[in-house]
C-alpha cells in the first residue's frame, strides 16, 4: 500500500513540482521558532476566506439577485431551506470575524515592524487584500435587499458622485441606474460572487509566495536568516509542518469555539453584525431613522461625517476618507526607525500606537452612533490623532530612543 | 546571431505592436464598460408623472416616486412661508445662487406657486431621504427649529424652502425638479415643457 502511494507521488512528481512545492511552502519553510498570540491571525485569514467561500457557494444555490425576490430568498432561506440558517449565519458571522482577524493581523505588522525592508511589497499586496475585502462586504451587503443594505450603498456610491467633474457620470456608470435598483444589485450580486473572490484568491496567493521568498519576521523584528547553520537553515528557523501546522490548528480551535458560540447564540450580534434596520425589506421611499455602516466600516465612516463641507462640495471628507484608508500603503517608507519591533522601540512610538489605536477604536464607535454636534467634535479631534499617527511618523521614528535589538530571537 | 540584431527595428516593431495591441484593446474593452451604463429600460423609467395637488392639507407632504426617487409635495401654510424669511443668516445660500432648480422657481420660495413646494427628496450630501419636521421647536431639534427637513443619515437641515443651512454636512439646497401645472391642481413633474429632465 505504502509502496504503491510512493509510486503514485513519484510518478506525479515527474510531471508536476509536488514534492519541491510541499517542501518550499510547507515542511522546509522555516519561521522563526519565537512567534507568540499575534501570529495565529493569518492562518485563521484563510481558514475565514474558505468558510466564506463555502458558505456562500451553497446560500448562492437558493439566493435569487432580482429587486423583487432578493428579500424572500434570504427569509427564505432562513426558514424553509433545510440548515439554510446556519448557512447564512456561518456567513454572515464569517463577514465580521473576518474584518476581527484582518485587523488584529495588520496590526501585529504594525506593532513587529513586518511591512519595513524587505517586507514593503508583501504589506502592499496585504492591504489589496484587505481593501479588496472592503469592496466585496459592502457588495455582499447590499444582497440581502433589507433597509440598510439599499441605504448604506446609496451613501457610499454616492460618494463617488461627490468626486469635482466626473462623479455624476462614475456614480452611475456603477450603480447602472439613476437610483440604486435591480440592475445593480444584479451587477454587485455578480462582483460578490465571481469577480472579487477571484481576486482575492489569486492575491491571496501572492501574499503567501511573497511571503515565503522574504520569510517571516518575528516579535523581535530582526531577520533569522543572519544566523544560519552548515545546511544553510536558519538557527532561530523551525520548519513551517510540523511545528507552526500544529500550533496554528491550537489557533482553529480557539477561534471555532468563538465563532459558534456567536452564529448559534449571538448570530446577530446585539445588531452590530446584522442590523435590525436589514430585516426590513428596502424601501427606496424611505430612509430608516439612523442608519450606519456595518461595525467593520464605522471608523472610515466618522472621519468622513467628521469633515464639513468646503467649496459647498462633499468631496473633502471623501477625500478624508480615501487617505485614511490609503495611509497604510505608506508605512514602510514613514517609518524611520532604527528597529521594527515594539518591543525595542522607545516610549513615544508606543505612545502613538496607543492614541492610534483609541481613535481607531473611538471613531468606530462614534461611526455607530447618530450625528451629533457633540459626537462631531470627538470625530474631529479623533481624526487628527488618527492622521497624525501617518504624518508624524518620519518624526517620532527618528527622534525614539530606541533600545538594541538583540542578536538572536529571544525565546523561553 | 546576437551581433545581427536591429535592436532599433526591434523596438520600433515592439512599440507598433504595444500601440495596436492597446487600441484594440481598449476597443475590445469599450463595450464592456458601456455595458454597465443604464439600459434603455432604466432610462426609459425616467418619464415624466402627474400629480393631483388638491388632496393635499396645509401643513401637510405627500411624496410621489419619480425616476425612482422621492420627490416632495408640502402644502405651505402662510405661517410656514412668513418663517421664511426670517433665518437667511442662518442659510448657506438663502438666495438660490447655486443653480439647484429651474430659472422659474429661482425665488425667494423656491417654488412655481408659492404654496406648494415640488422638491427632489434625496439629501445633497449623500443622497438619502430627509425627514419631514414641520413642527416647530421639537425637543430633539432645538429651540430654533422652525421646521423644515431633518436628514437622519449625517444630520443635515433644511428649512421648508428646502435650503440647507449652515455648518452641516450637505454642501447644497435640495433639487427643485423641472415641473409645471396642468391646471389649478394638476402637476407635472419632470417636465416643464422647456425639456425633459
Amino acid at each position: 500500500m505504502m509502496n504503491l502511494l510512493t509510486k503514485l507521488v513519484g510518478w506525479i512528481d515527474e510531471r508536476f513540482p509536488l514534492v519541491s512545492m510541499w517542501k518550499e511552502h510547507v515542511s522546509e519553510y522555516y519561521a522563526p521558532k519565537n512567534f507568540n498570540f499575534w501570529y495565529f491571525f493569518g492562518s485563521l485569514a484563510m481558514l475565514l476566506l474558505v468558510i466564506q467561500i463555502v458558505s456562500g457557494i451553497f446560500l448562492t444555490m437558493n439566493y435569487k439577485p432580482d429587486a423583487l425576490f432578493a428579500f424572500n430568498s434570504v427569509e427564505y432561506i432562513m426558514r424553509d431551506v433545510q440548515w439554510g440558517w446556519l448557512l447564512r449565519y456561518i456567513h454572515s458571522t464569517g463577514a465580521s470575524m473576518f474584518f476581527v482577524v484582518i485587523y488584529l493581523h495588520m496590526f501585529r505588522g504594525i506593532m513587529y515592524g513586518s511591512y519595513r525592508k524587505p517586507r514593503e511589497l508583501l504589506w502592499i499586496i496585504g492591504m489589496i487584500i484587505y481593501l479588496a475585502l472592503m469592496g466585496e462586504a459592502f457588495m455582499g451587503y447590499l444582497l440581502p435587499w433589507g433597509q440598510m443594505s439599499f441605504w448604506g450603498a446609496q451613501v457610499i456610491v454616492n460618494l463617488f458622485s461627490s468626486v469635482p467633474f466626473i462623479g455624476h457620470d462614475l456614480a452611475i456608470l456603477i450603480r447602472g441606474d439613476f437610483v440604486v435598483s435591480d440592475i445593480t444589485l444584479n451587477r454587485f450580486f455578480a462582483l460578490h460572487v465571481v469577480a472579487i473572490p477571484l481576486i482575492l484568491v489569486l492575491i491571496v496567493i501572492a501574499h503567501l509566495v511573497a511571503l515565503h521568498e522574504v520569510g517571516s519576521n518575528n516579535p523581535d523584528g530582526i531577520e533569522i536568516k543572519k544566523h544560519k547553520d552548515a545546511n544553510g537553515k536558519p538557527l532561530d528557523g523551525i520548519p513551517f509542518h510540523p511545528y507552526y501546522t500544529v500550533k496554528d490548528g491550537v489557533g482553529v480551535m480557539g477561534f471555532l469555539i468563538v465563532f459558534c458560540a456567536i452564529v448559534f447564540f449571538a448570530p446577530d450580534m446585539g445588531g452590530y453584525f446584522l442590523e435590525y434596520n436589514n430585516f426590513v425589506p428596502a424601501n427606496p421611499m424611505k430612509t430608516p431613522e439612523h442608519i450606519a455602516p456595518v461595525w467593520y466600516f464605522t471608523p472610515y465612516y466618522a472621519i468622513l461625517r467628521a469633515v464639513p463641507p468646503l467649496f459647498g462640495s462633499q468631496f473633502p471628507g471623501v477625500v478624508a476618507m480615501g487617505i485614511a484608508t490609503v495611509a497604510f500603503f505608506f508605512l514602510p517608507w514613514l517609518d524611520r526607525g532604527k528597529v521594527k519591533s515594539i518591543r525595542y522601540r522607545g516610549p513615544l512610538y508606543k505612545a502613538f500606537l496607543a492614541s492610534f489605536v483609541v481613535s481607531f477604536v473611538g471613531l468606530g464607535w462614534l461611526g455607530l452612533m447618530p450625528s451629533t454636534p457633540t459626537y462631531t467634535v470627538f470625530s474631529q479631534i479623533l481624526a487628527v490623532v488618527y492622521f497624525a499617527f501617518f504624518l508624524l511618523m518620519p518624526w517620532y521614528t527618528k527622534i525614539d530612543k530606541c533600545k538594541p535589538e538583540p542578536d538572536r530571537v529571544t525565546f523561553k | 546571431m546576437s551581433e545581427n540584431v536591429d535592436n532599433n527595428k526591434r523596438r520600433l516593431l515592439i512599440a507598433a505592436s504595444a500601440a495596436a495591441g492597446g487600441v484594440a484593446a481598449a476597443g475590445a474593452g469599450a463595450p464592456f464598460v458601456l455595458s454597465l451604463m443604464p439600459s434603455e429600460r432604466a432610462k426609459a423609467a425616467g418619464a415624466p408623472i402627474e400629480v393631483d395637488v388638491s388632496g393635499i392639507e396645509p401643513g401637510a407632504m405627500m411624496s410621489v416616486e419619480w425616476q425612482g426617487k422621492p420627490v416632495w409635495i408640502v402644502h405651505r401654510t402662510q405661517e410656514m412661508l412668513d418663517i421664511l424669511t426670517k433665518h437667511d443668516a442662518e442659510l448657506a445660500d438663502p438666495t438660490s445662487e447655486v443653480p439647484q432648480q429651474p430659472e422659474y422657481c429661482n425665488n425667494p420660495t423656491r417654488s412655481i406657486k408659492p404654496e406648494f413646494l415640488v422638491v427632489l427628496g434625496v439629501c445633497t450630501h449623500l443622497g438619502c431621504s430627509p425627514t419631514f419636521r414641520p413642527e416647530v421647536a421639537p425637543a430633539d431639534l432645538g429651540a430654533n427649529w422652525a421646521g423644515g427637513w431633518f436628514c437622519p443619515c449625517h444630520g443635515s437641515r433644511f428649512d421648508l424652502a428646502a435650503r440647507v443651512f449652515k455648518g452641516v454636512p450637505a454642501p447644497t439646497n435640495l433639487i427643485i425638479p423641472p415641473h409645471k401645472y396642468l391646471s389649478d391642481t394638476r402637476l407635472m413633474i419632470g417636465d416643464d415643457s422647456k425639456g425633459k429632465a
